[in-house]
């Protein structure tokens, strides 16, 4: 073995080819493996768009459906509950829906709906994910005189109206969240699924 | 020494001796996605009743060009979402009493049981009043499930032929088939027909089988490159190696 | 960079490592094709270990589930499909390899002394690997599975006295049951894996502690030059590792060729069968081990029962694998390579490796009486490899071996 005639750039150039080389294909054997921990075709039929008749749900009624294996909420709402939405702006957090997050563009209005009549909402708390419980009745004796009806969280005390905005003062910091959603009908609903852009 | 080298060799090819079936070699081909819509048609009419495809989810036939929408409106008789299994209402007890045995689940039946054979299975049914359902099978003898599709087939019956063997013994050989109720296909159409169900569950198999077969071929070309620069990087390191 | 390296160095053997496992770790300098083997046995086990690894995230060890849930990793899961392949693909790439490093040893006489323990280690991996395959081989859950592992088990339940209690105790049923598939996953993912990588670890540092074997079979410690390092020798970084990374590459192009094109690999990789879910009540027509346990599966077979027991067969099968062991200690020849070796080893090899071959292509077949004679003659010479090699390598003619290699 002796150092004879050793071309340095040749070698370099070679060296550096079989590390890209090398690297694209450690990368790319890698992207299978990465790829197989995103959900698989079970869980994407599990978390299809859920169709919900609502031809049953009756003025001031709550129906649960599941969608991803979350609750969702479908509220019925009075034009009496309506009324109340309004007038009690001020003790909210995020009255005008300002935060994008939580609310489709086409939801983001003082009702936080399509159709007013009626709210859909993910009935998990934004603090710490538990189900808040409804409480439609106006000022019950636990929650106080000037409880409007909504929804209250028993694990830490999180208070939302019936646009599922939160009330200052709550643990939680955001509005509940309103999934993605559409009508097929008058009173078919598709949870899960945006409406057209109009 | 050589003789018993060769010996040694050659002895064990005499003990393989075959003696399977003659089947008829089924004219698959996955990519023809046409040939597998037609298929999944005649699949879930007239599989799907009784057997289940209990690992395939309907959706999954968007992979051969049929929209959702499709599968929503013409397929989708025994589920209420394109996500769901291909599974099938009738219960294990129930079949076992209508027809001996549970139908098998068809999922990876062509896997386990080859293209050739069902393509000839399918083609094999003939009447035969000895049996319970009134049909045999020609690579299934005495096999439990009628002949699902005897209405596209029609009704063949044999031909027998006395046949006497080395000891002397006569024996009822079946010579040929008659067709003694037309069905709604000829017998070439037939063919045709059921060279598509094969086509279709072969590719049910495996869905993933033509991406298997791309994506192999970009990774044996990437791989082609990465040896022509792993050769030349081992010959200039081992140029001085003397 | 070289600041972070010395601040390891302080505290962790990082250069002193690389040095004395690669850059000045001198290997001798006239490899050939055959010993690309040992560093491709490494490659596959890092696939088996990762696809393994990915595999149990999806896979559930469970007799109602299992079945499906490998349906579902080739259906559901994104490029599960790939995963499973290459896994399936793995084992067997795995016996390839490991049987052509384990002939290469054969060859150039790599298990004699001094490097008794690095086969003796070798051995033990290839025990632990068999039973990692048997166990791996269960998980599927098909038919061919199932009465693949009742069978095996069964072979427990032929030894005297103990056998019947044994095998209940490896199944903990009494039959193949859910507990002994739930058993098989947890020695396949967790124990053997730990077991296989300590015993891959003795096996280097033996290797690196004696040094590598070459063709010629010559110590190449004998001749130093004055810096110390042989005169034959070459540091195996960068040298062996480009060449290695060429014998890699060669071969992920035919392990790919056969996972994207093959998988099935003609039914010898994956059998027809196993897609077809385990049945207690229903034995498949032609049961037979997947390829790489069929020369000893025919061996099994050859030897009739006696004396009402089928212990003898059982026996002569453990015996075929074992024998293996004592391999150090037969060969009384002189010189180490076949390369200088006479007539009577080159012959014996031959016919040992004829018989091997032949003997698994007879363990794929059914049994015939035609077939089985034939398997006695092959299990005779089988045997007599490993029984007359202290007479016919003592005896052998022999070249003396060179004091230094030859050129490649």
């Amino acid at each position: 073995m002796s150092e004879i005639s050793v071309d340095g750039s040749k070698r370099r150039f070679l060296v550096a080819m079989s590390t890209a080389v090398g690297g694209v294909a450690a990368m790319g054997a890698a992207v299978p493996f990465v790829v197989s921990m995103m959900p698989s075709a079970r869980a994407l039929a599990a978390g299809a768009p859920v169709e919900v008749d609502l031809a049953g749900v009756e003025p001031g009624m709550l129906l649960t459906v599941e969608w991803r294996g979350k609750p969702v909420w479908i509220v019925h709402r009075t034009p009496e509950m309506l009324e109340m939405l309004g007038k009690h702006e001020d003790k909210l957090t995020d009255p005008g829906s300002e935060n994008t997050a939580q609310q489709p563009d086409y939801c983001q209005n003082p009702t936080r709906s399509i159709n007013a009549k009626y709210l859909v909402a993910v009935g998990i708390c934004t603090h710490l994910g538990c189900s808040p419980t409804y409480r439609k009745e106006v000022g019950p004796a636990d929650l106080g005189a000037d409880w409007p009806g909504g929804f209250f969280c028993p694990c830490h005390g999180s208070r939302f109206d019936l646009a599922a905005r939160v009330f200052a003062g709550s643990p939680a910091p955001t509005n509940l969240v309103v999934p993605p959603h559409k009508y097929l009908s008058d009173t078919k609903l598709l949870v899960g699924e945006d409406q057209a852009a109009a | 020494m050589k003789k018993l080298l060769f010996l040694l060799l050659a002895l064990p090819t005499f003990a393989c001796a075959s003696t399977e079936l003659k089947l008829d070699h089924a004219p698959v081909n996955v990519d023809d996605h046409e040939s597998l819509q037609r298929g999944a048609r005649l699949f879930v009419n007239y599989c799907l009743n009784c057997h289940s495809a209990a690992y395939m989810r309907y959706n999954r036939m968007q992979d051969i060009g049929i929209a959702e929408a499709q599968i929503k409106e013409n397929l989708l008789y025994a589920a209420d979402k394109p996500g769901e299994l291909m599974r099938v209402s009738m219960r294990t007890w129930e079949a076992k009493e209508w027809f001996g045995a549970a139908p098998p689940d068809l999922s990876v039946i062509a896997r386990s049981r080859g293209a050739d054979w069902i393509y000839t299975y399918l083609r094999g049914f003939y009447r035969d009043d000895g049996r319970p359902t009134g049909w045999n099978n020609t690579v299934f003898d005495k096999v439990g499930m009628p002949h699902a599709l005897h209405e596209l087939q029609g009704h063949l019956a044999p031909v027998y032929r006395s046949e006497t063997d080395h000891e002397g013994k006569a024996h009822q050989v079946i010579e040929r088939f008659e067709l003694v109720k037309p069905g709604k296909l000829t017998l070439a159409e037939y063919d045709a027909s059921v060279a598509d169900l094969v086509n279709y569950l072969t590719w049910m198999g495996e869905p993933a089988q033509s991406q298997r077969k791309n994506v192999g071929l970009i990774v044996l070309l990437f791989l082609g490159v990465f040896f022509v620069i792993a050769f030349y990087l081992k010959k200039e390191y081992w140029k001085n190696v003397h | 960079m070289e600041k972070v390296i010395s601040w390891i160095d302080a505290r962790f053997p990082l250069s002193a490592s690389f040095k004395a496992h690669l850059s000045e770790y001198y290997a001798p300098k006239n490899f050939n094709f055959w010993y690309y083997f040992g560093s491709l046995a490494l490659l596959v086990l890092v696939i088996q270990i990762v696809t393994g690894i990915f595999l149990a995230m999806h896979y559930k060890p469970d007799g109602d589930m299992a079945f499906a849930s490998v349906e579902y990793i080739m259906r559901d899961v994104p490029y599960g499909w790939l995963i499973r392949y290459a896994h399936s693909t793995g084992a067997s790439a795995f016996f390839v390899v490991i049987y052509l490093h384990m002939f290469r040893g054969l060859l150039y006489g790599s298990f004699r002394q001094p490097r008794e323990l690095i086969w003796i280690f070798g051995m033990l991996i290839y025990l632990v690997l068999m039973a990692e395959a048997f166990m791996g081989y269960l998980l599927p859950w098909g038919q061919m599975s199932y009465w693949g592992a009742q069978v095996i088990i069964n072979l427990f339940a032929a030894v005297p006295f103990i056998g019947e209690d044994l095998s209940i105790l490896i199944r903990g049923d009494f039959v193949v049951g859910d507990a002994t598939l739930n058993r098989f996953f947890a020695l396949h993912i967790v124990a053997l894996p730990l077991v296989l990588l300590g015993l891959i670890a003795a096996h280097l540092v033996a290797l690196h502690e004696v040094g590598s074997n070459n063709p010629d079979g010559v110590e190449i410690k004998k001749h130093k030059g004055p810096d110390g390092h042989p005169l034959d020798g070459i540091p195996f970084h960068p040298y062996y590792t480009v060449k290695d990374i060429l014998g890699v590459v060669v071969f992920l192009i035919a392990f790919t060729a056969i996972l994207f094109f093959a998988p099935e690999m003609g039914g010898y990789f994956l059998e027809a069968n196993n897609f077809i879910p385990a049945d207690p009540l229903k034995t498949p027509p032609h049961i037979a081990p997947v390829w790489y346990f069929t020369p000893y599966y025919a061996i099994l077979r050859a030897i009739p029962p006696m004396f009402g027991s089928q212990f003898p067969g059982v026996l002569a099968m453990g015996v075929s694998v074992m024998i293996f062991f004592a391999l150090p200690w037969l060969d009384k020849s002189p010189v180490k390579s076949i390369r200088y070796r006479g007539p009577k080893y080159k012959i014996a090899l031959a016919l040992f490796v004829i018989a091997f071959v032949w003997l698994g292509v007879l363990g794929v077949l059914p049994s015939t009486p035609l077939a089985t004679w034939i398997a006695r003659v092959l299990t005779v010479v089988y045997f007599a490899f490993f029984l007359l090699m202290p007479w016919y390598t003592r005896n052998d003619s022999y070249k003396m071996e060179p004091e230094r290699v030859n050129d490649k």
